[in-house]
């Protein structure tokens, strides 16, 4: 008798259990949107001021998953995310060429800046062109650090590179965190060096960095945001009116001027420049 | 032995490990209320038999009989092990009370909190071990240790109860006071008991048969007194304790008796044994008497030889001489005559035993 | 030096004041690494104890294959797990991904190879003879199991200590599985990875001790379980 009044308790046990496990999926599935975005969006905060007006408005819960600009459009690729909001111009056209995505739209703005130590080894400030800036960097083997991910930031500081005719692989001052963009930021303030980043990060996390800013407002560190969503023609199992609804909501007049005052109590200027219905040529002051 | 019938039969049995056969029993009929013991070496497959018999090993072949009816579906074999208890060389105590160890065999067959204390508690005191009750069973010695795994076991009031060397790993004090007790409660019980010993004084105390077993085999089985005086061969007679055992051809015939030679010496023993048959003569040293010369003694022994004191070896209570006389041959003798005769190695000295002191064994196979 | 005692001193804060989202998110924490160490003991201690007591062509091998997963790296469980679970995937159909439910998963599978491996060497540590001894008790299969299990406690406990705190303290796997969503799978490791990568230290440092003293609470349970005064 005991030992069967035992088996049934355990049973009751785990019963119970597996029914809280089976209690996630049981979320009506089309009330899920997948947003593939970037770690240096999420840390911005942005997304946690724009999330709830949205999921209020419109009751979709949105799952915000914070990668890289790389592997969100490869997780748009693989179909494993309804949209995307990303801010990697070059791979994003190529993204929507090859018919992973549809709908790009221009969502806002912000700079990347060229950060590093006070002392300035390499004696950048005050240059006005980032490739030159780059150049002294490189000539006077003065410690860089790159996020070495593909994300945005990671592409973009390519770019330069690339246009300034350097190539910093395998250099000993060059160094790749693989990291994202706040704690590579640690790492170049620990280590006294330079870095490409975001103004908004920056900003967040100015307080507790050993960096300031050395060179800013070329037109090439502009930083453009964009929201694409995911084609649903090569992923059947897309969340197209989901993705349709984010989409809407990130250009829509309200959002944008969310945007606009974003950061300005806590930092003194906003964060980012909301850009809908522009086109991105026309950027840049 | 209460005899009230067969209680259990074992039929054909072997057992396979590692493919070779380390039991082979062809038949093994247990009565009921019956004490048994199974002597033999290490090895000798007293402990597969056991475990064998209680079930807990598979059988490649036979069967066994519980009560007439045959022990073999999952079914049957749970409800006899239930009838059954073992004890092993190890108490095997669990890291509980002492009161809840002997209790667990009753706790496993659901039996209420009252008749388990009541059980416990008797058998508890049958042992003596009463006042260990609420001790934890890892603090206790390693002589109660063994009477809380007896009392466990008798607490289900077995049917058959099995004991692999219990008392091997107590020391004599313990081992002593355990054999007087457990002997007491077997005989107030009757309960059939089969127990595996390589002590022979153990089996011979406390057994009403006794097997001997080597390589897997029961080699001979009968009353003590049988298997110990009339042992069928060389291997079970050295090991109940026949210390000399002699090889040799029968030369001489008379009436109910013949001489053999051994070693050149003539021995005469009894037994109706044809000339040029080989004989094996087993000797108890017990039987064997010492004179110191030139003393010439009148007895009615047949058998006198002089011979050399070899090695006298303190056993305790008696010393084991060991002589040659051509032959080697075992004696004990006192510490009392040790003395008297002051005898020492290397000494000459006359050894006699009679011609009836001796069990023969004839070596000729007969064709079967 | 002065980051550190802030740190402390906003984990008591927000403990003391119930802040909500620490709450949650400590209230997450404990909920799916429960569950999954719950899971890894059901299925760690029945194949561990059936492997110790089982005789089988290739067990060498299968008790190898368990003390490997004992050190299975668990972000590299956390990427095979996302593969399975992505909608597109083998079990995409379930929809679990970047949900507690597939932390759960994940998280069971790196914890039951510890409790399998230590449940393993723990029955194989009791007497050879006492598995024989609890049978000829008269005991079915389930409660001489029951018996064995209980005798080894001491390890056992141990072993289910060893798994749960090898997955209340994994990163890894939970952000990949789970996908760090505010509110929802967000838990105490996770969020301090994301505090420390957004800069914020001063928490990051809070919830690192909250954790910390969770993981402590529960295995001060554990261990008084484990050593539990035994009878003079």
């Amino acid at each position: 008798m005991k030992p069967i009044k035992k088996m049934q308790t355990i049973l009751i046990i785990v019963i119970t259990l597996l029914g809280m496990l089976a209690w996630g999926p049981v979320q009506a599935q089309q009330k899920n949107i997948i947003l593939a975005t970037t770690t240096s969006t999420q840390d911005s905060s942005l997304l946690d001021v724009l999330l709830p007006i949205f999921e209020k408005k419109t009751g979709y819960f949105v799952k915000t998953i914070a990668v890289g600009s790389g592997q969100a459009m490869a997780m748009g690729q693989k179909g494993e995310a309804d949209v995307l909001l990303v801010h990697s111009p070059a791979a994003e056209k190529k993204f929507v060429a090859e018919g992973y995505g549809v709908n790009r739209r221009l969502v806002m703005h912000n700079d990347f800046i060229v950060v590093g130590p006070a002392e300035d080894p390499a004696k950048i400030k005050g240059t006005k062109i980032t490739t030159e800036a780059f150049k002294k960097i490189a000539s006077a083997g003065a410690l860089f650090l790159s996020r070495g991910d593909n994300s945005g930031t990671n592409a973009k500081e390519k770019d330069v590179w690339k246009a300034s005719g350097i190539n910093p692989e395998g250099q000993k001052w060059y160094q790749q965190t693989g990291l994202g963009m706040g704690q590579t930021l640690n790492v170049a303030s620990e280590k006294n060096g330079y870095t490409l980043a975001d103004r908004g990060t920056y900003l967040a996390m100015k307080k507790n960095l050993r960096l300031d800013i050395l060179m800013e407002g070329d037109a090439i560190l502009l930083n453009i945001y964009h929201v694409i969503e995911v084609n649903p023609a090569k992923w059947p199992k897309v969340n197209v009116a989901g993705a349709k609804a984010f989409s809407d909501f990130m250009v829509s007049k309200e959002t944008q001027d969310v945007v606009k005052t974003f950061g300005v109590e806590k930092y003194g200027s906003p964060l980012f420049f909301p850009d809908a219905g522009k086109k991105e040529e026309e950027l840049g002051k | 032995m209460n005899g009230s019938g067969l209680i259990l039969e074992g039929k054909d049995l072997q057992v396979y490990k590692g493919g070779s056969l380390v039991l082979e029993v062809p038949v093994l009929r247990i009565g009921e209320g019956e004490v048994l013991s199974l002597i033999g070496p290490n090895g000798a497959g007293k402990t597969t038999l056991l475990q064998t018999l209680a079930r807990l090993i598979k059988l490649s072949r036979g069967e066994i009989l519980f009560k007439g009816e045959k022990v073999f579906s999952n079914h049957s074999v749970f409800d006899y092990r239930r009838k059954l208890a073992m004890v092993f060389q190890e108490p095997l105590l669990f890291d509980t009370t002492v009161f809840e160890n002997v209790a667990s065999g009753l706790k496993i067959r659901g039996i209420n909190r009252s008749e388990t204390a009541k059980r416990v508690d008797e058998n508890l005191e049958q042992f003596g071990v009463s006042h260990l009750k609420g001790r934890s069973a890892r603090k206790i010695s390693g002589g109660e240790a063994q009477r809380v795994a007896l009392a466990r076991a008798l607490a289900i009031q077995p049917e058959v109860f099995f004991l692999d060397e219990p008392f091997a790993s107590l020391d004599p004090p313990s081992r002593e006071s355990l054999i007087e007790d457990l002997e007491r409660i077997l005989r107030k019980t009757g309960t059939t008991t089969i127990f595996a010993t390589h002590d022979r004084m153990e089996a011979l105390r406390l057994s009403d048969r006794i097997a001997v077993m080597n390589g897997g085999k029961i080699l001979q089985i009968g009353p003590p007194a049988e298997v110990m005086n009339q042992p069928l061969d060389e291997f079970v007679a050295s090991f109940v304790g026949m210390e000399t055992i002699l090889t040799g051809q029968v030369i001489k015939r008379d009436r109910g008796s013949f001489v053999a030679s051994i070693m050149g010496q003539e021995v005469e023993a009894v037994g109706e044994i044809g000339v040029g048959e080989s004989v094996v003569f087993c000797i108890r040293p017990e039987n064997v008497t010492l004179t110191v010369p030139p003393h010439k003694e009148s007895s009615s022994a047949r058998n006198i030889f002089p011979g050399k004191i070899l090695k006298t070896i303190p056993m305790g209570l008696y010393y084991k001489v060991q002589l040659d006389c051509g032959f080697l041959l075992v004696a004990y003798v006192t510490g009392h005559s040790l003395e008297n005769l002051s005898l020492t190695e290397g000494q000459e000295i006359v050894a006699s035993f009679k011609a009836t002191a001796i069990h023969v064994i004839r070596k000729t196979k007969k064709a079967l | 030096m002065d980051l550190i005692f802030e740190g402390i001193w906003k984990a008591f804060y927000l403990l003391a004041t119930f802040d909500p989202e620490v709450m949650q998110i400590t209230l997450l924490s404990l909920q799916v690494s429960g569950t999954a160490t719950f899971i890894s003991l059901l299925i760690g201690i029945s194949i561990g104890t059936t492997v110790a007591l089982a005789e089988f062509p290739g067990r060498k091998f299968v008790v190898s294959l368990i003390n490997t997963g004992m050190g299975l790296p668990p972000v590299v469980v956390g990427l095979f797990v996302t593969i399975f679970l992505w909608r597109n995937g083998p079990l995409g159909f379930l929809g679990v991904l970047y949900t507690p439910t597939a932390m759960i998963i994940a998280q069971a599978i790196i914890a039951t190879p510890i409790v399998m491996g230590i449940t393993l060497a723990a029955i194989q540590a009791l007497p050879k003879n006492l598995r024989l001894q609890i049978l000829s008790l008269g005991a079915t299969r389930f409660q001489m199991v029951w018996i064995l299990v209980k005798e080894a406690r001491l390890p056992l406990l141990a072993g289910v200590m060893a798994g749960f705190g090898g997955v209340i303290s994994e990163v890894g796997a939970s952000i990949m599985v789970g996908g760090n969503i505010k509110g929802y799978s967000r838990v105490l490791t996770t969020a301090t990875v994301m505090e420390t990568s957004r800069g914020n230290f001063d928490i990051a440092i809070a919830l690192g001790v909250i954790l910390l003293l969770l993981a402590y609470f529960i295995n001060m349970v554990l261990t008084h379980v484990q050593q539990r005064e035994r009878p003079r």
